[in-house]
């Protein structure tokens, strides 16, 4: 059975998950919408830093995040200052790091649902003197609605499924940072066989059924062209 | 032109004979904290004996779940003696083959000098955030410093502090990137010629917790080649035995 160490961190997986998949859609829809509307020179650019962590090994990031985030870094002399301390080894460490890591798979959905819904609609609605941000809650939203949900189920999934980047900023403290991938990882060394089937089955029926979810009720196509 | 032949012949029979010793290589797993010296063993080994070791560093409980899966390497250098027990019972090892390398020594580091003072008198007066070590649960030097901290009647106050490391030079990373202020690593981590080389450190005494007992076993894969074979015998040698204390280890009494 799930022992309640087991129990703490797959509570706690789920809250990273979900806090960071909120992050993920308020940050991840104006990227998209630019990026899916721009002409700006920089959209090259922009789209490669966006999918970099499809790409980057974890071990990478992780390494980075340590380093800038720590007491001498950047980002933790910045965190310090604002009185918030450093954030390795914290909950917010880790939504931060899951954010950077996962936003691809919220942007890109995003962005292919935008730019196939195209200027038409758009420009329908400001004939009928629709404000920009009206058309978009009541045209754009409803028309990008799988699109917002591949975004959420995915940024949702890659998040439950990171490693690396917690391995290596998490600090492997239990309530606090020890997720399930980092657990089965323990139990595997630890020699627990037992403990790590029970969670990673349970990991691999999750995933799975995610994605099936994804591809058979909501219908959507495995292949994403974001960048045309 | 006969010339030319004559000396094709002896390059040829050159080139052959410098193989005449059957030099081949072993692919060695090595507990992360022994990283150090067992590189400086390895080119000690190639020298001396023509045979080479191909090194892999890593927690000593990931390389037993490796090596009951089918890992390749052929001789185990743990952090610990429990590991290699449960190789050669699980039929993974060469029985009667293991004996104690070298024995741990536990220091408390911080990458801030005068931080630690030589007593470690600093983790009852606190003042710093996080404590880092090696999870007790897999590595043996984390078990050491809870010891330790129980011994001392520190260990709960101290409990919410602790972050931990997947294996002890993981914690290493922790520490001297400044993330957490100190934490316990194994001695040769942070010695260079006898001493502590950087930041400031105490060395704990021997006593304050069970020794840390590092054993190497020769696992069946390698039971055949010559190499490895080769490779436990040099760690036993004088020449490995310097290597070895240089890094601030004990060796056990015989």
């Amino acid at each position: 059975m799930l022992t309640a160490a087991d129990i703490t961190t797959l509570w706690l997986t789920l809250r990273v998950a979900a806090i960071s998949t909120v992050l993920m859609l308020l940050l991840g829809t104006p990227i998209a919408w630019w990026l899916a509307h721009t002409q700006s020179r920089w959209k090259g650019i922009c789209n490669a830093l966006v999918a970099l962590p499809l790409v980057l090994p974890p071990s990478v990031l992780g390494f980075y995040l340590l380093i800038l985030m720590g007491p001498r870094g950047p980002i933790g002399q910045l965190t310090t200052e604002l009185g918030l301390g450093t954030l390795p080894f914290t909950f917010s460490g880790l939504v931060v790091a899951s954010v950077l890591y996962s936003i691809p798979f919220v942007v890109q959905p995003l962005q292919t649902a935008f730019a196939a819904i195209g200027n038409h609609p758009l420009e329908a609605a400001a004939t009928l003197r629709a404000s920009p941000l009206d058309s978009f809650f009541s045209v754009v939203m409803p028309l990008a609605r799988p699109g917002f949900l591949t975004a959420t189920i995915l940024g949702f999934a890659h998040t439950i499924g990171e490693f690396g980047v917690v391995l290596m900023v998490g600090g492997n403290i239990p309530g606090k940072t020890r997720v399930v991938s980092v657990q089965i990882y323990n139990h595997v060394e630890a020699l627990e066989y037992e403990q790590a089937h029970l969670l990673a089955g349970g990991l691999l029926v999750f995933s799975f059924s995610v994605l099936l979810l994804m591809y058979t009720i909501l219908k959507t196509s495995p292949v994403a062209h974001p960048f045309k | 032109m006969r010339n030319k032949q004559l000396f094709y012949v002896v390059i040829l029979s050159w080139l052959l004979a410098s193989h005449a010793g059957y030099a081949a290589t072993t692919l060695v797993a090595v507990a992360s904290n022994f990283t150090k010296p067992m590189q400086e063993i390895a080119t000690a080994f190639e020298k001396t004996t023509g045979h080479s070791a191909n090194l892999s560093f890593g927690a000593s409980g990931k390389f037993v779940a490796q090596l009951e899966n089918g890992a390749p390497f052929e001789v185990f250098l743990s952090a610990d003696d429990k590991n290699p027990k449960k190789l050669e019972q699980d039929g993974f090892a060469v029985p009667g083959t293991q004996f104690t390398y070298a024995l741990g020594k536990l220091v408390l580091w911080s990458a801030t000098p005068g931080l630690v003072d030589d007593q470690g008198a600093i983790l009852g007066k606190g003042g710093f955030k996080h404590l880092a070590l090696a999870d007790p649960k897999l590595a043996p030097y984390g078990v050491a410093a809870v010891e330790l901290l129980q011994n001392q009647g520190l260990y709960d106050k101290l409990q919410p502090l602790m972050v931990q490391g997947e294996n002890i030079a993981q914690t290493q990373q922790f520490i001297s990137t400044g993330n957490a202020e100190l934490g316990f690593l194994a001695l040769s981590q942070v010695i260079d010629n006898g001493k502590i080389a950087s930041g400031s450190g105490w060395i704990v005494p021997t006593g304050k917790h069970k020794p840390i007992l590092q054993d190497a076993i020769l696992l069946k894969t390698g039971a055949e080649n010559p190499a490895a074979t080769a490779f436990l015998k040099f760690l036993k040698s004088p020449e490995a035995i310097v290597i070895i204390r240089k890094y601030g280890y004990d060796l056990a009494d015989k």
